[in-house]
């Protein structure tokens, strides 16, 4: 749908003219704009710039000293914690969805109950998950500082978000997919497992993706549940920092600057390639979906 | 069979459904159990009104850090809000077409970025900027504020943008067949059939600001008095139990506990204002 009665800016410009307050608002638009992206360019091309001719063979070494400040371990330790979480959340947050989408009546004040609980959980802010991860399930559950404690408070933290990417695509699936399966003669928990859920899968993926992202750049929560032990996790119950904490603990003791650069430029590759991911997910998915 | 497994797996999803119900339970009660016994043995005058923060001296107020917080949450608004509205607006009705994908692409970029490096970026960048051109060590309100107002940028664009995106076309084209231009029908009608998500995001923005705590505690100098003025230090409730959490123990560490516990009712104030403004969609 082209506009036909389309002017070029000078036109524009000079239409405003007339009108003082057009055109005070015109560029008031244009120059925060023009601010916010230049603020989030800057800070990315300079931490890139600064950081990328950093990037020593050193910084992936094997084991951590405190000579070499290797990342690589805590690099690692970042995709198990990933992949702990994962395993936690993604079950359960599907399972809920199941049970919010297929069986709960609409009517069911349990339904509102979870729906408040997850709102307040997606609100609450990530040092709050730290404090409760470090009273319960670090100190109450006798898990210790360890893997294991982090990725449970992760679990919670990412829950809402799982649950709300889940839901959507699980409810974006149409009812004569599931009225043709019971039509069929398939019960209710095949229907669900071999063709909603399969139907579902992109949406669910991208939900994952954005996990993942918050998974990757969380500090607060796990300082106090991880714990900053900068070595190769050995068991779920053995302490160590994640990168994003690694971070902030060698950028903490201001020795290491230009290996903080460095970090932060892995930090930013690993969030640009998850960002590009979830583009491209999305992009499936709208193709999938046969939408505009 | 295929009955009791159909049953068995209804209860299992049904399980998982509680589990949110429960960690929010969880979450409630271990923070009380552990943070009012000290809150109350403080007293809660001393505690919320107390202007000295010493542990070490057995005295626990925590009036500096709320301050403290309302202070860079209020700097962060006043910096974040403006700017984010009016990208929100060039997004959904300004932007050329072939520029919206890279823009938007960078506004999610923007939301992703860790808090570590923000901070960082904060620390090596806006704090000599300010200690050389505005005064101060550098590390302070403003510093934090600044931060923390790009930090809540791309929250206030991307849900003020759908909140404006989600007016019917044709309130702009009315704007426009009364004879307003382009943009005065757009700040004129459009943004106020939108306010209620425009002020949504201002919330969940706010929300970020309260909560925010790794690229808060890299520059805002962290000491625990009230600031006298725009470039002292400033430590937040957030910051208060980051610094001292680690060594604690005792009265000190229930006190920390204690700061979490306002900080949380602050949260779900927010939360509870935020949903109330959803609801009434």
């Amino acid at each position: 749908m082209k506009n036909i009665n389309q002017r070029n800016i000078k036109q524009r410009i000079d239409s405003r003219k007339k009108d003082p307050l057009s055109m005070i608002l015109f560029y008031m638009v244009y120059l925060a704009a023009f601010l916010s992206f230049l603020v989030i360019a800057f800070i990315v091309i300079y931490i890139l710039i600064k950081g990328a001719p950093h990037l020593s063979k050193g910084l992936f070494a094997l084991t951590y000293t405190t000579k070499n400040v290797s990342l690589l371990p805590a690099l690692i330790n970042t995709l198990l914690i990933t992949l702990l979480t994962l395993l936690i959340a993604v079950p359960v947050g599907i399972s809920a969805s199941i049970y919010l989408t297929e069986y709960a009546r609409r009517n069911n004040p349990l339904v509102a109950i979870i729906r408040v609980a997850t709102e307040t959980l997606s609100g609450i802010p990530s040092i709050i998950y730290g404090l409760f991860g470090a009273l319960f399930f670090v100190k109450y559950a006798h898990f210790g500082l360890s893997l294991l404690s982090g990725a449970i408070t992760l679990s919670i933290m990412i829950l809402p978000l799982i649950m709300r990417t889940t839901e959507e695509a699980l409810l974006s699936v149409p009812d004569g997919y599931r009225e043709g399966a019971f039509a069929l003669g398939a019960g209710k928990l095949r229907t669900i497992f071999k063709i909603v859920l399969p139907s579902a899968i992109p949406g669910i993926f991208s939900g994952i993706i954005l996990a993942i992202g918050r998974i990757i750049g969380e500090s607060a929560a796990l300082i106090f549940t991880a714990g900053t032990v900068a070595e190769v996790a050995r068991s779920v119950f053995s302490s160590s920092r994640t990168l994003a904490v690694h971070m902030y603990a060698i950028s903490g003791e201001g020795l290491y600057l230009n290996q903080t650069y460095a970090t932060a430029v892995v930090l930013l590759g690993l969030v640009i390639g998850i960002n590009i991911l979830s583009g491209f997910v999305a992009r499936r998915l709208g193709s999938e979906m046969g939408d505009e | 069979m295929n009955h009791k497994k159909e049953k068995m797996m209804q209860g299992v999803f049904f399980l998982a459904a509680c589990i949110s119900i429960v960690s929010v339970l969880l979450i409630c009660i271990f923070l009380m159990a552990n943070g009012l016994p000290a809150i109350k043995e403080i007293g809660i005058k001393n505690f919320l009104l107390g202007e000295v923060w010493r542990p070490s001296s057995n005295e626990f107020g925590i009036l500096p850090m709320i301050v403290g917080s309302l202070y860079v949450t209020l700097g962060a608004l006043v910096i974040g809000v403006p700017i984010g509205i009016f990208t929100a607006v060039f997004m959904a009705k300004f932007c050329p077409p072939i520029l919206y994908k890279p823009l938007k692409s960078a506004i999610n970029l923007m939301a992703g970025i860790p808090s570590v490096v923000y901070g960082f970026f904060g620390l090596v960048v806006l704090v000599p900027f300010v200690r050389n051109y505005i005064g101060g060590y550098g590390m302070g309100v403003l510093t934090a504020s600044i931060l923390l107002g790009i930090m809540i940028l791309p929250t206030i664009v991307s849900v003020s943008e759908s909140a404006i995106r989600a007016v019917p076309n044709h309130y702009y084209e009315g704007g426009l067949a009364l004879g307003a231009s382009h943009e005065r029908s757009i700040f004129f009608v459009v943004l106020p059939a939108a306010k209620r998500g425009i002020l949504a995001s201002v919330i969940l923005g706010l929300g970020r600001a309260v909560g925010e705590t790794m690229a808060v505690i890299m520059v805002a100098g962290n000491q625990a008095i009230l600031p006298s003025s725009l470039t002292s230090g400033v430590r937040t409730l957030t910051t208060n139990i980051v610094m001292e959490m680690g060594y604690s123990s005792g009265l000190h560490r229930q006190a920390l506990i204690g700061t979490s516990v306002i900080l949380f009712l602050f949260v779900l104030i927010v939360n509870i204002i935020f949903s109330l403004l959803r609801k009434e969609d």
